[in-house]
């Protein structure tokens, strides 16, 4: 049984990973960019739940909502005024830039609300039947112990993959998402708009990483600065993983990450889980060098 | 009057490795100097050896990202390889080699080895790569290190050097000294580097980079890097050159994390993250890509910088994110960028007509 709990606890800490990475793959499948300030954006949505819930006494989902909607405007924000300038510019050059975005939260961050650690509290937790509050509940007899965020976390993953095939897939904006994503200037041609659209897709991402990043803190409820810079890289290698660029790679990608990441805990070790993790991609790009859903390109001379 | 027909009649790439030479012996002069009449405050005295450092790794990951074109974001790990093996030799040694200049150039070289080894065994994977997949396979790698060496316990006794990863080590002597102690990093390290070392180590590895990209192979390598299909289609090959681009550059990279470390009593893992790796390929970028000298001062402006900005207190990160996007903007900046080659080519072609 405890395998089952660890399998459990691996696909939901893979379902965050696969929100966030969703963030990063949509916004390289568009505007080609590594946006590294995705990490410190999963921070800011979990702060602002924080204070909402925690300082202002509100209900949870409107301490969500309102992390998505500060998220969303900032991630249009960023996008209008350090990343729109370089379009043309380098790809490096943006790369810097993301980097001193990310910079910029992070120590924003820092001065606003502190350094020092803040206690999430379980915006999950449910009323037992001895009335007290539970962060989990048990099955067969006490022997699968499953916490409400893991429920919360595979829902809401499967809920938003489901929502954005949907979106990219039938709705006309998703169409010109994926036609930008595809070839920017003919999209301009046919009459898209491309700044639009690549807004848009910032907005998206954002809102996105505002849910993970509130998923993440009631599963994990450490929050200071810098919480968001490790589970962005992972997400990150989660997004190149299940191949860059694409939506259900982002969910493959994100699980096995999870997955594996939760299993080398429990099995191997505790201090080498992140080697393991990054060991496996390495494989994985070796064999598939576009990643486990990716396109493979061939090179015209 | 000679010299100076001499100088202009050069190749302009190796006027240009003099002009870099000239200003870093120049800067080191003057720093003496200003050190020696007491000019330098107590913090920027301690800041010399690790702009060295950050120096000598912005260079080598110049001949990365600039000459060979590939994208590394993992180049703290080479560092931190360099620094734990060139702290254990240098700590091994100590009995053995009582002159400390002496051991601090045994252990650069021992860290440059070490980390050139693991350069190549990283390179044959990630070398096959391209583009974003090649740089996130680097970030990949300097995280594994990372969390290696954050787990290693080496220590040394009379029976040699023991080392074992994961637990802490219980077949040591009594009268032996750990030197890497997972999590706690390496302590008691002798802090021997000096200024001048760092000195003669930016001076090596502009050598060396020099004279690799101004030789055959360094030619092979920007080919590469210009267009890899038509260098492979003249008959280069391809794997060999880049490979031997990016071990140089690892192995710089591990002399220079030798010289950081033995400049603090203490080091750990985890000073060699992705935040590292992401701040010198900052002095890259900023300095412009295959521009050494552009590296040497954008390294050495940019580790201070934090410290001149100590009069905003708390906002100085802030004002640093600010300057780094600002900067990014401006020099990308279309209308700003045709200005400045305006000027440029209104000073340029001044000085042609004179010439005239």
């Amino acid at each position: 049984m405890s395998f089952l709990n660890f399998l459990i606890s691996g696909i939901s800490l893979g379902s965050i990973y696969a929100i966030i990475a969703l963030g990063y793959t949509m916004v390289y499948g568009i505007a080609k960019m590594l946006n590294f300030a995705h990490g410190d954006v999963i921070m800011v949505g979990a702060y602002i739940c924080f204070f909402a819930v925690s300082s202002y006494g509100l209900p949870p989902v409107v301490g969500v909502v309102a992390a998505m909607a500060v998220c969303t405007v900032l991630g249009i924000v960023v996008e209008r005024l350090a990343y729109k300038p370089l379009r043309q510019a380098p790809s490096l050059a943006v790369l810097i830039t993301a980097i001193g975005v990310s910079y910029f939260l992070q120590n924003g961050a820092q001065l606003l609300w502190t350094s020092s650690p803040k206690v999430f509290p379980n915006i999950f937790a449910q009323k037992g039947a001895d009335g007290a509050m539970k962060s989990s509940f048990t099955l067969f007899d006490g022997q699968l112990n499953i916490s409400y965020v893991a429920v919360v976390a595979i829902i809401a993953c499967v809920v938003i993959m489901a929502g954005l095939t949907l979106f990219t897939g039938y709705t006309k904006m998703g169409k010109a998402m994926r036609a930008c994503s595809e070839d920017k200037g003919a999209a301009q041609l046919m009459g898209i708009n491309v700044d639009g659209t690549i807004s848009l897709t910032f907005a998206i991402g954002s809102g996105l990483a505002a849910v993970a990043g509130v998923l993440l803190c009631a599963a994990y409820p450490n929050l200071v600065p810098t919480t968001g810079s490790m589970p962005g890289i992972k997400a990150f290698t989660a997004a190149v993983f299940g191949g860059i660029g694409s939506i259900p790679g982002a969910l493959l990608g994100g699980l096995l990450l999870g997955v594996i990441q939760i299993f080398t805990q429990a099995y191997i070790s505790m201090e080498l889980a992140d080697a393991v993790v990054f060991g496996v991609l390495i494989v994985v790009l070796l064999v598939r060098p576009a990643g486990l859903l990716g396109k493979q390109i061939r090179e015209k001379v | 009057m000679n010299m100076k027909k001499s100088f202009k009649n050069m190749r302009k790439s190796t006027r240009r490795s003099f002009i870099t030479y000239g200003f870093v012996i120049i800067a080191f002069i003057i720093l003496q100097i200003m050190n020696g009449m007491g000019m330098l405050s107590f913090s920027l005295q301690g800041m010399l050896v690790p702009i060295c450092a950050y120096v000598v790794m912005a260079v080598s990951l110049n001949l990365t990202v600039g000459i060979l074109g590939e994208l590394s974001l993992g180049h703290a790990g080479f560092m931190s390889v360099g620094a734990f093996t060139g702290v254990t030799a240098a700590m091994a040694l100590q009995t053995a080699i009582p002159f400390a200049p002496l051991r601090l150039a045994v252990g650069m070289a021992v860290g440059a080895v070490f980390a050139a080894v693991v350069g190549f065994l990283i390179g044959i994977p990630v070398l096959r790569l391209k583009g974003d997949y090649l740089a996130i396979v680097t970030l990949a790698f300097g995280e594994i290190i990372k969390t290696i060496f954050t787990n290693l316990y080496v220590g040394v006794d009379q029976n040699g050097l023991h080392i074992r990863l994961l637990k802490n080590l219980s077949d040591l002597a009594e009268d032996g000294t750990m030197i890497v102690r997972g999590p706690m990093g390496m302590g008691g390290v002798a802090k021997i580097s000096t200024f001048t070392a760092g000195f003669v180590l930016v001076m090596i590895s502009l050598v060396v980079v020099f004279n690799l990209v101004n030789s055959r192979a360094g030619r092979a390598i920007m080919s590469i890097r210009d267009n890899r299909i038509a260098a492979e289609s003249i008959g280069l090959h391809v794997t060999k050159y880049k490979m031997m681009a990016f071990v140089v550059s690892a192995s710089l990279a591990g002399a220079a994390g030798a010289l950081f470390a033995m400049n603090y009593s203490t080091i750990v893992a985890s000073k060699f993250d992705f935040n590292t790796s992401i701040l010198v390929l900052v002095f890259v970028v900023l300095g412009g890509l295959g521009n050494m000298l552009g590296s040497i001062i954008a390294a050495a402006l940019l580790t201070i910088l934090p410290e001149a900005l100590r009069s905003f207190a708390d906002y100085r990160m802030l004002v640093y994110a600010i300057v780094l996007i600002l900067v990014m903007l401006a020099t990308n900046n279309p209308t700003l960028r045709a200005w400045i080659d305006q000027l440029q080519k209104a000073v340029t072609g001044k000085r042609k007509k004179e010439a005239a």
